[in-house]
């Protein structure tokens, strides 16, 4: 009998989430919506898209050939986007962000830089505008910047004592990076601990309509019951998930490159991660509106921490090892595995343990913190 | 002497420092309808509350044919029906989705499920409007659906919360219909309402409960005959209970 309850508890629920055509729709297409946003805007989610140019003005205030030169280079550079500007109109630029830095060449620049570079002499001051904004910009430009210069003043048949070689390092060869790939499994995870909320505030709505009442009048054991929501949970939570990911490979070109196996186990551990959650929040919360703001703060934070807006290498070092305790940061890494980075089912196992770890703990807090009498 | 279809002996519940139930014991026969009164915050409830298994009594029991009803997944439990006061359906599901569901809970499946379906709408008249989502009905439909799934899997012990809250005179009518249909049949009724002349019409024996404590119980000729010249029933309860308002 108890089988038969949790398969219809089960069918019930999907019969319920099927049955509201605009929640699925919603269900379905904000992940991906914003995911592609997210993927497109991200470096390597282009694809056929230009990269974003460094926007820059030049200041010519030399009129030197070496100065000249500098200014040819940078407004040759793919990287920048430069425009020769007067000093006044640079810093405007700047200033109104319409610019992120200004490089002003002072005049005796070329003959001052001339005798640094060959007899020692005191060096010139190249000055830089930037907007505080975009500090990482800065550094890039500097680092072009050098090179444009040290080729404006090298002798005829100079060049860098070196070339680079660049390479992409993923697991597969020709596997090619794909910030979609990211994007998806970050906003997929975000929407599955939505749809967790939702199974929670579900509960409590239940709850509140006399239910459980019903529920609970029937000879139909505490797990069963439970099990039965936290089944339905993870089936709609892998449903949206592998929806998502679907959109993501026949649009985007998104590929597991590594272990499907790995990628399956990921998705099915974080959805019943997901699904026990929504039971946890069910277990603490009073109202369903009160409960609903906590969920979706906790629910923002889990996904910002676990790196599904921005990649966790972006965070401060104790950020990032502060991370690993939370559950979506697992999820994102275990998909970015299995995905472009291509890596084997043995990199799955550890994000797999640790997501159904969570699944236990929350399953088990709302085990322990479930209201189960119906007054 | 037979063995009562239901008994409630000693139940006492508190919620903290309120005593929501203080000792009430009751007998319910077969084909018996026994109505539940009591002013709000009586204890009604929580005595039906107790009985259904949604909250473990403090200490007392209840029996369901002389045996202890015990635990969560009791087969005894199978024998009880609850209309809550809620109406406890899934507005976004047709009635026979919900019937479906609330059979299944009682591990019926198949065409026995199918027949006891059929037979629940057509005895509260929703045959026709089976495969309407329940967001479709009125309140006087819910109130007959709400009924309909509790009687499912045949219970012989019904325990009516209230049943007929914010209904028509019309579906009350075919409410107390399919009660006194079910008590025919030899089921035993356990009825709570605020409604006077609902108990008057179907109750065969009156408990009234306040603060917790049952406070008379008796026929409803017996009850006129301890409390003479007190009148109707309504009159005779607020002689019990008192005028004072309760909120």
């Amino acid at each position: 009998m108890a089988l038969t309850a949790l398969v219809a508890m089960v069918r019930k629920d999907l019969q319920i989430f099927f049955g509201d055509r605009r929640a699925l729709i919603m269900s379905f297409a904000a992940p991906i919506a914003i995911a592609s946003f997210f993927g497109a805007i991200f470096p390597g989610g282009g694809g056929s898209g230009e990269p974003a140019r460094i926007p820059l003005r030049v200041v010519d205030g030399d009129g030197s050939a070496i100065a000249r030169a500098i200014v040819a280079g940078v407004q040759a550079d793919g990287n920048l986007k430069a425009t020769v500007s007067v000093e006044t109109d640079a810093r405007d630029a700047v200033r109104r962000g319409n610019a992120t830095v200004a490089v002003i060449i002072p005049k005796g620049f070329g003959d001052a830089a001339g005798a640094a570079f060959f007899g020692g002499r005191d060096k010139p001051r190249l000055e830089l505008l930037y907007d505080p904004s975009h500090g990482a910009e800065l550094a890039m430009v500097r680092g072009i910047l050098t090179e444009h210069v040290m080729r404006a003043l090298a002798p005829p048949g100079f060049s860098l004592p070196y070339r680079v070689r660049e390479e992409a390092v993923v697991a597969r060869a020709n596997a090619k990076y794909n910030g979609y790939a990211h994007s998806f499994a970050g906003m997929g995870v975000q929407f599955l601990l939505f749809a967790a909320v939702d199974l929670g505030i579900g509960i409590l709505l239940e709850r509140q309509r006399g239910l459980w009442k019903r529920l609970r009048s029937a000879p139909v054991s505490r797990h069963t019951l439970l099990a039965g929501k936290a089944t339905s949970g993870t089936v709609i939570a892998l449903l949206t998930l592998l929806v998502s990911f679907a959109f993501a490979m026949l649009v985007f070109g998104v590929r597991i490159e590594g272990s499907v196996l790995g990628f399956l186990a990921v998705a099915i551990a974080c959805s019943l991660m997901a699904a026990t959650f929504g039971l946890f929040l069910a277990a603490l919360g009073n109202t369903p509106g009160a409960t609903r703001g906590v969920a979706i703060l906790a629910t923002l934070l889990m996904v910002m921490l676990g790196g599904a807006w921005v990649p966790t290498f972006v965070f401060p070092a104790w950020l990032q090892q502060l991370t690993v305790v939370v559950p979506t940061r697992w999820a994102v890494d275990g998909f970015d595995g299995m995905t472009w980075r291509g890596l084997g089912l043995s990199a799955a196992v550890a994000p797999t343990l640790v997501l159904l770890g969570f699944a236990a703990l929350f399953g088990a807090l709302a085990v322990v913190r479930f209201r189960w009498e119906e007054r | 002497m037979a063995t009562p279809a239901l008994e409630a002996r000693d139940l006492r519940k508190a919620f903290g420092d309120l005593v929501a139930v203080d000792g009430v014991s009751f007998t319910l026969e077969r084909g018996q309808l026994l109505g539940l009164l009591g002013p709000n915050g009586a204890g009604k409830t929580t005595t039906v509350s107790m009985i259904a298994g949604l909250v473990a009594p403090g200490t007392g029991e209840v029996l369901v044919d002389g045996n202890v009803l015990a635990g969560d997944v009791d087969p005894a439990k199978r024998r009880i029906g609850l209309v809550p006061q809620d109406l406890a359906l899934y507005d976004e599901l047709t009635a026979r989705d919900n019937l479906r569901f609330f059979g299944a809970l009682y591990g019926l499946r198949g065409p026995e499920l199918e027949r006891a379906m059929t037979a629940a709408l057509e005895l509260v008249g929703l045959a026709d409007r089976a495969r309407d989502r329940v967001q479709t009905y009125s309140g006087g439909m819910k109130r007959r659906l709400n009924l309909a799934a509790s009687l499912l899997h045949d219970p012989d012990i019904l325990l009516l919360d209230e049943p007929t809250v914010g209904v028509d005179p019309q579906s009350r009518h075919a409410i107390f219909e399919n009660l006194e249909l079910l008590k025919r049949r030899g089921k035993a009724l356990l009825y709570t309402t605020h409604y006077m002349e609902e108990a008057e019409r179907l109750a065969d024996h009156i408990v009234v409960i306040d603060h917790g404590r049952v406070i008379a119980a008796n026929t409803l000729a017996g009850l006129h005959a301890e409390h003479p010249g007190a009148g109707d029933l309504e009159s005779l309860f607020l002689a019990l209970t008192g005028r004072r308002l309760r909120d």
